[in-house]
């Protein structure tokens, strides 16, 4: 039996121009879930059918997109919760941010929550589906990689390590079907009571390296951060796991 | 000879083979799109085109031309009056003397020919071709001894059997090559294609001395962008490709071709006749192309037809995506073929249709659509680098007698020095000047070359609604790219008549910025030393020379400054491209050498200490030659650093 997959894509915003375009992280949810599924992939956003964003998606070679149509102030999950109980699906592949509005990285947690299926962060390749079953690849910092075996169905969010997004064709795109659903949604109230302004930029921690030859620097550049006062925590109870994370934003100020 | 009816016999019967031939010949050429041509106007200018324009060009090679006239000329000429006196059979001393004084010169022009195939040069198509001046000669010997009886030179009924079975041999050999060859396909096409390319050309603009060099827009939202099978070409372009006559003229010239990628102009223009006509490549007889996948060297694999899709095994994408798009070929070739065209318009194809822009060519596709610059540059950091430079904006003074297109050079520091160069010399010259800053946008060029004309197209409405909102009389940048894209290109979609008619109704000029020093020098504006450096030399960048006939005003720049150029071999319209145009160091296809090499080779070889370049483009390749080699400077460099300060 085909695999049923479905991309989740959004409108990005190119970093320098911010200009609406198909999100980095997004076209990569496009790009594995074409060679999993090839066009029988199911490409889905919710919110304005007539984007012309969504041609560049379909540009990637997809005879259609599926479009829930919604206006902006509408929370997406719910919306794409409804829809996706509906149908039999095996994986749900999305961004692991979105480059507009909240940008909060929490779609697919709460998406998954609704469902009651798992959710892998980080993917860098599906290697293989077998009995119900998908070898996963996740992406972990200097290029490792961890191997995990996860039961369908699952949403999995792509990192930037995954396979970037093939050229988007013009024509391909022009010739697209959108299709547009009609589908129950709620106003986010909270979201929408939002202002959005410039963001300051951070100002960068300085890191003092002490090597003094070429070799010492290269390490020091690529070494991982042995962070010196870090700690694992694996056998304590959630509420010391938590106690210790809320002392540490103290202890950075991050929380006052 | 003996019998008497047996030559007209034969004439008439390849007379009729050859008409036949040429009906379903034309049928191959109406299988392309429709493009409207004024089909009597054409066939009218037909012998003019002929005689002025086309042999313009081939009369760069004295020794072809010559031989050509003769032969050209009197093959027609005998063929006429052949018709007349065998057929006819008007019976004339007049025709018939005539006819043998026409195949005289035949003959020599015919013997020139041959003497030119004892050794030819590796660009010349061999097998066949190499046949072709035999049956020149066999022509005009069989029609000489066939006609001294009819000029009272002979007595009537001379000669035995044996002559007539000579003679009869004779009329079937040459006259196949020569009427039944001309359709059929064999070398003589090029003449009867090539006399209809020349009427139905679709450039006719290019004829009478003129210069049509801007992209055809593409059609967009159609059931196909570009061309993928030779079906998808106009009618016309297809009987252009018929018209090659293999001469090599192309190949010797093209950059690519010399680094040894994967491109050939002969070999492609004659794939693609292999496309219109169905078949493969196996009787090709010139070079192949000097790289490529797999056995793509070997003749006999590429397979065409009319209804397949050209890159799906007839010529390979690299093919395309090495050109430069210089125009070397087009200059060059005497039958007027447009290589560059058929380039982009295939390019099209694999960009919009198939998405498949090699290399780094998707993300700077990308870029430009998202940032309205190659490089994803913040569109607000545009006009950074002219912090220091007071220069008024459009937005703020709305008039100008001067527009500066400053082009992406604003984003490169090295573009940057020549930006600061030329605004320097127009402010020495008090000159009314203004720029779009962040409004300007990438003017997209090089998605057109690379063969999205999509984002072409919008970025060209999008920077003809910027210059209507300001009023202004020129328009002058250093980049002979965007250059050539406004002067040339953007009219397709000036609907408004920003640049026909312009803010006062005049039209704007639109200037490359060494046509505007030159100007300004001339009004006596900018005062200037004498040069007092080594040895000089001047690289034409392709997009002002051939491009846009512009080989003057850089010269009479260096001239002023007292310079006398030590011209290189390859110049003005023959120069030689420095392979920084049509998105070919983006897609980079490989090859044995780099094209920046070879040219430093030319400009090292006059012995200059300097190159002097208009176009930051050819400025990055030049300089991205590994020293030591010759300082590479633009125009306005060289002429800031002679400039006379005046204090005021
Ligand atoms: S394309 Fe033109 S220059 Fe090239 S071989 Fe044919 S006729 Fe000659
Ligand atoms: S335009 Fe230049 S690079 Fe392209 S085929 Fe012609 S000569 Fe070669």
């Amino acid at each position: 039996m085909p695999l049923n997959i479905v991309s989740l894509v959004s409108v990005g915003r190119h970093p320098q121009s911010g200009r609406a375009r198909r999100a980095e992280q997004d076209s990569r949810a496009v790009e594995l879930g074409l060679k999993l599924a090839d066009t029988a992939l199911t490409v889905l956003h919710v919110g304005n059918p007539d984007d012309p964003i969504l041609r560049q998606y379909a540009g990637m070679g997809l005879p259609s997109l599926t479009v829930l149509k919604q206006e902006d102030s509408v929370d997406a999950v719910p919306v794409l919760q409804r829809f996706l109980e509906q149908k039999n699906i095996d994986i749900v592949l999305t961004g692991v941010r979105a480059e507009s509005g909240e940008s909060s990285g929490m779609v697919p947690y709460l998406l998954a929550h609704a469902l009651g299926w798992p959710v892998v962060a980080r993917v860098a390749d599906i290697v293989a589906v077998k009995d119900g079953k998908a070898e996963v690849l996740l992406a972990l910092p200097r290029g490792q990689r961890r191997a995990v075996s996860i039961q369908l169905p699952f949403i999995a969010s792509m990192d930037h390590a995954a396979e970037a997004a093939r050229q988007s064709a013009f024509a391909v795109g022009l010739r697209a079907t959108v299709e547009s659903v009609e589908s129950v949604g709620e106003v986010d109230q909270i979201r929408v009571d939002w202002q959005e302004s410039v963001a300051k930029i951070r100002p960068k921690r300085l890191k003092t390296v002490k090597a003094k030859t070429a070799a010492e620097r290269f390490k020091a550049a690529t070494a991982k951060p042995e962070g010196g006062t870090g700690k694992v925590m694996k056998n304590e109870t959630p509420k010391e796991k938590a106690r210790a994370i809320f002392d540490l934003l103290l202890e950075e100020k991050v929380i006052r | 000879m003996v019998i008497d009816w047996l030559p007209s016999v034969l004439i008439t019967t390849l007379l009729v083979l050859a008409v036949v031939g040429g009906v379903r010949r034309a049928n191959l050429w109406r299988a392309g799109q429709p493009e409207k041509v004024n089909i009597v106007a054409g066939l009218l200018a037909l012998p003019r085109r002929y005689l002025q324009d086309l042999h313009h060009v081939v009369e760069r090679d004295k020794y072809m031309s010559r031989s050509h006239v003769a032969t050209a000329g009197g093959f027609v000429l005998s063929m006429i009056l052949v018709i007349l006196v065998h057929v006819f059979g008007v019976s004339s001393q007049l025709l018939a003397g005539a006819l043998l004084v026409s195949l005289v010169l035949m003959f020599v022009g015919a013997l020139f020919i041959a003497k030119r195939r004892l050794h030819p040069p590796s660009r010349l198509s061999k097998g066949p071709w190499m046949r072709l001046p035999k049956s020149l000669l066999m022509f005009s010997l069989t029609f000489f001894v066939l006609t001294l009886p009819m000029a009272d030179i002979l007595p009537e009924g001379t000669g035995s059997w044996l002559l007539t079975l000579v003679l009869s041999i004779g009329i079937v050999l040459s006259l196949s090559e020569m009427l039944f060859g001309m359709t059929w396909g064999g070398p003589m096409k090029h003449a009867f294609a090539g006399a209809l390319h020349l009427a139905f050309h679709r450039r006719p603009e290019r004829f009478g001395g003129g210069r049509s060099t801007g992209l055809k827009p593409a059609v967009l939202g159609g059931d196909v962008h570009g061309v993928a099978k030779p079906s998808d070409f106009k009618w016309n372009q297809l009987l252009g490709f018929d018209a090659c006559v293999q001469c090599g003229k192309c190949e010797a010239m093209c950059p690519a071709f010399a680094a040894g990628q994967p491109l050939n102009p002969k070999k492609l223009i004659q794939d693609m006749v292999v496309g219109l006509a169905g078949g493969t490549d196996a009787n090709y007889a010139g070079s192949p192309y000097p790289a490529g996948k797999g056995d793509a060297k070997v003749l006999g694999n590429a397979k065409g037809g009319i209804d397949n899709v050209i890159t799906a095994g007839l010529i390979d994408a690299d093919t395309l995506w090495s050109c430069t798009t210089c125009r070397a070929c087009v200059e060059e070739c005497p039958m007027m073929i447009e290589h560059v065209d058929a380039i982009v318009d295939m390019r099209r194809f694999l960009t919009m249709e198939k998405g498949k822009t090699p290399n780094k060519g998707a993300e700077i596709l990308e870029n430009i659509i998202a940032t309205d610059n190659p490089n994803g540059y913040a569109p607000a950091s545009r006009t950074h680098w002219a912090a220091d430079q007071n220069l008024p904006l459009m937005k703020q003074k709305q008039t100008a007698e001067v527009l500066f297109w400053v082009s992406d050079g604003a984003f490169d520091m090295r573009s940057q020095r020549i930006l600061r160069a030329f605004v320097a010399l127009m402010k020495a010259a008090n000159v009314d000047v203004a720029i779009l800053g962040d409004e300007e946008l990438d003017c997209g060029d090089v998605a057109r070359r690379l063969g999205d004309d999509a984002t072409f197209q919008q970025l060209a409405t999008r920077n003809l609604a910027t210059l209507g909102k300001y009023k202004f009389s020129k328009i002058v940048t250093t980049d002979p790219h965007a250059y050539h894209c406004l002067r040339n290109e953007y009219g397709d979609f000036d609907v408004d008549g920003v640049l026909s008619k312009g803010g006062s109704g005049q039209g704007v000029e639109v200037l490359h910025h060494t046509t505007f020093l030159n100007q300004l020098v001339q009004q006596g504006l900018l005062k200037l030393s004498a040069f007092k450096g080594g040895k000089v030399t001047y690289h034409d960048p392709c997009y002002l020379g051939r491009y846009n006939g512009e080989y003057e005003a850089p010269r009479a720049l260096l001239e002023s400054l007292g310079i006398e150029i030590a011209e290189m071999e390859r110049s003005a319209f023959r120069s030689r491209c420095c392979g920084g145009g049509g998105g070919a160091p983006i897609t980079d296809i490989p090859g044995e050498r780099r094209i920046a090499d070879m040219r430093m080779e030319d400009i090292t070889q006059t012995g200059a200490e300097l190159v002097a370049v208009g176009c930051q483009q050819c400025t990055a390749m030049l300089e991205g030659v590994v020293e030591p080699r010759p300082v590479v400077k633009d125009i306005a460099e060289i002429l800031l650093g002679q400039l006379i300060e005046e204090v005021h």
